[in-house]
């Protein structure tokens, strides 16, 4: 099987190559653009889609003209899952290579990691994971799918259809400890109840105890937002001890692909709402997965990051030609125009100018006994609204803080 | 009531299996051979991806689970013979070359296996005691625990093999002079531990994901088993594996996986610090 670091430094060689001849031929020197995400380490079956998606845009970007008729020069680093590595990764492609826009990152705390370190620079940051939300800060444009687009949605679906008693497993960090709170808040609005909550340490793989908890407590579904490989066991164990709830997530399938990691019928049951997952049957849809599948054919799934991730290069690419500029205050006019969109493979997509978060089409999936996909509903596009109405507004103020139920900016 | 009971025994049986087949490798490499393996994951990972690569043949779970802890004591055996042999002089050293034989195999699986494989899930079975359901496939674990204990006992007491061994570990200058292998009997305790930690693997492989890293999961639970149980790892480490595993499910049940974990590694702090010489020389004082 391919190496994405073999790939990638192949590929980062060939395009100084290219570059260095290019640079005796053209006056513009390339657009630089930081990559930071894990190829190695405990998340990199969900990194390697991410890389693959951005070096399948930069391709096709450079192949029809590049931006502004500047090429893209890729530099991927690989922080192996370690917060500190992204820090300092973070700064050496900020601070000596002068990256002109930066983009990654997989968990919510290597962002939060590198979010301080992006702040005191003048440069772009993208990330493209799905996440807990509430980010309002001025130097970053979110791709992903955020609660009120995936929580909002899931939640009222799964009560409605399974009961108003849910059980939490959830990784105990600022992802799984954010989410619980949204779910608890939605399921209090809802007149429901939170049966139990359980927070999982990172690489703790072994849940006989946790299951028996769940069996305890008599929940009608289950909110599965456990991280990472060793967690992801849960799956097989609960199956192993037949546990048989249905399940719900904001990560599962669409992000992790356990449909594709484990034997049927372990993730029978589960939903997510997402933005995008390989399943997807539109002629757009389809016609993207066939250019990614030629590019990278032992990929085991497109998942919804290594999507954002493709999306966010489009993006770059959209609000550069529309500004003219690769400066952040020009690129933050035109989103504040509300003129920033790009046609995506899931549809039309577009960055909302309050809080540079993107609209998504989303859907409900579920999962079968055989692990096939089915789409339960389709909700159409869902506004990033949430940080909008609770006051942040980076048309008129930078707040650099992450909001959450439990943390609303101060009224001034 | 006795569903409740019995639920109390399956916990605590699960956390015990798991300690035990985690440390058991350990406990004969670092524990009576004093050679500190920082690869004693990446053997555990070896199990699990040569069973699941077995069954994906074909092979039944069983007889994929034997093999892949032979290949692992096999590779245990090169690996003594290669790198840990010019080592058992310099425990420090032998750290150092097995954390650095750790990464350049989990990176080289990375590269050649890829980020994730395929799962083969867990045997079919379960049954159920009052309103919980219970994995069969987690008892068998547990009685393999055992066996795995019973089996360690028997060729390091009974056994011809075992006495040699044993005196080896206790004095090889003086073995060597009354005739024993040394070299051989190095070689052999090194392959047994591999093979152990090989078994680990291929019994949690179809219970677990499978990542290059999987090893990782294992390796502070094994380090602490085999720290407390002490100097005496025939005698120290299944007492060690029961409180530690009492501690564990206790605060499993009642305040969940995080306080399970801070109280499991509180109590191991406690016991060095009360314990220098673990569990283990209680009971050889007792014993005298």
């Amino acid at each position: 099987m391919n190496s994405g670091r073999i790939v990638g430094m192949a590929l980062l060689g060939a395009m100084l190559g290219t570059a260095a001849i290019g640079a005796t031929r053209a006056a513009e020197p390339p657009l630089k653009v930081g990559l930071l995400e894990d190829v190695s380490g405990d998340l990199a079956f969900m990194g390697m889609p991410k890389l693959h998606g951005s070096q399948l845009a930069v391709e096709e970007i450079n192949k029809s003209g590049g931006i502004l008729g500047r090429q893209i020069e890729l530099i991927h680093l690989d922080p192996q899952g370690d917060n500190a590595r992204y820090q300092e990764f973070g700064r050496r492609l900020l601070n000596r290579d002068k990256v002109d826009v930066l983009i990654g990152g997989i968990t919510s705390a290597s962002r939060e990691a590198l979010r301080p370190i992006v702040d005191r620079t003048t440069t772009p940051y993208f990330y493209t994971n799905q996440y807990e939300g509430g980010v309002c800060d001025a130097s970053m444009v979110s791709m992903g799918a955020v609660p009120e687009q995936q929580f909002s949605t899931l939640i009222p679906w799964m009560v409605e259809k399974f009961g108003k008693k849910v059980y939490v497993i959830a990784a105990d960090y600022n992802f799984g400890q954010i989410s619980a709170e949204w779910n608890r808040k939605i399921m209090k609005d809802l007149g429901g109840e939170v049966v139990g909550e359980e927070f999982i340490p990172l690489g703790v793989s072994q849940f006989a105890q946790t299951i028996q908890n769940i069996q305890k407590a008599k929940p009608d579904w289950l909110l599965t937002i456990n991280v990472g490989a060793a967690q992801d066991s849960f799956f097989e164990q609960a199956a192993a001890a037949n546990l048989n709830l249905p399940m719900g997530s904001s990560i599962k399938i669409m992000l992790g692909f356990e449909h594709k990691r484990f034997k049927p019928p372990a993730l029978n049951n589960m939903h997510a709402t997402a933005n995008w997952f390989e399943e997807i049957d539109t002629p757009e849809a389809n016609d993207f997965k066939k250019r990614w599948h030629a590019k990278f054919p032992d990929e085991l799934y497109i998942n919804d990051m290594g999507y954002n991730a493709y999306n966010a290069l489009y993006m770059y690419k959209a609000l550069v030609e529309k500004a003219k500029s690769t400066k952040l205050e020009d690129m933050r006019k035109v989103i504040a125009s509300g003129d920033a969109c790009i046609d995506a493979p899931e549809g039309k997509v577009c960055i909302d100018p309050k809080s540079q978060h993107t609209s998504h089409r989303m859907r409900l999936i579920s999962v079968g006994p055989k692990h096939e996909v089915t789409v339960e509903k389709d909700y159409g596009t869902i506004q990033p609204y949430w940080l909008g109405e609770i006051g942040c507004d980076l048309t008129k103020k930078n707040d650099k803080d992450q909001y959450t139920p439990s943390h609303l900016p101060s009224k001034s | 009531m006795s569903a409740e009971l019995f639920s109390v025994f399956y916990q605590f049986a699960d956390v015990f299996a798991f300690l035990i087949l985690s440390a058991a490798g350990l406990a004969i490499v670092f524990g009576m051979m004093g050679v500190i393996n920082m690869a004693h994951g990446e053997f555990i990972m070896c199990g699990a991806y040569v069973t699941v690569g077995l069954v994906n043949l074909g092979v039944p779970l069983p007889i994929a689970q034997i093999l892949a802890a032979l290949t692992a004591g096999i590779i245990g055996m090169i690996v003594e013979f290669l790198i840990v042999r010019r080592f058992y002089k310099r425990p420090l050293d032998s750290l150092l070359a097995t954390w650095g034989l750790s990464l350049i195999v989990t990176q080289s699986m990375l590269l050649i296996v890829g980020s994730a494989v395929r799962g083969i899930g867990t045997p079919e079975g379960s049954f159920a005691i009052g309103g919980y359901t219970f994995s069969t496939y987690r008892l068998v674990l547990f009685f393999c625990a055992v066996a795995v204990l019973a089996g360690l006992y028997i060729i390091f007491m009974k056994t011809r093999f075992g006495v040699i061994a044993r005196a080896t570990m206790q004095n090889a200058a003086m073995a060597k002079a009354l005739g024993a292998r040394t070299g051989r009997i190095y070689s052999i305790s090194f392959g047994i531990g591999t093979a152990l930690a090989g078994l680990c693997g291929a019994l949690y492989a179809p219970t677990m994901t499978l990542i290059p890293t999987m090893g990782a999961t294992f390796v502070v639970e094994s380090f602490v088993t085999v720290v407390i149980g002490g100097a005496n790892v025939l005698l120290g480490t299944a007492p060690a594996a029961v409180f530690l595993a009492m501690i564990r499910m206790a605060l499993n049940a009642s305040y969940g996986q995080i306080i399970g974990q801070i109280g499991m590694l509180f109590a191991v702090i406690l016991i060095i610090r009360v314990l220098p010489e673990g569990l283990s020389s209680v009971l050889v004082r007792r014993g005298r």
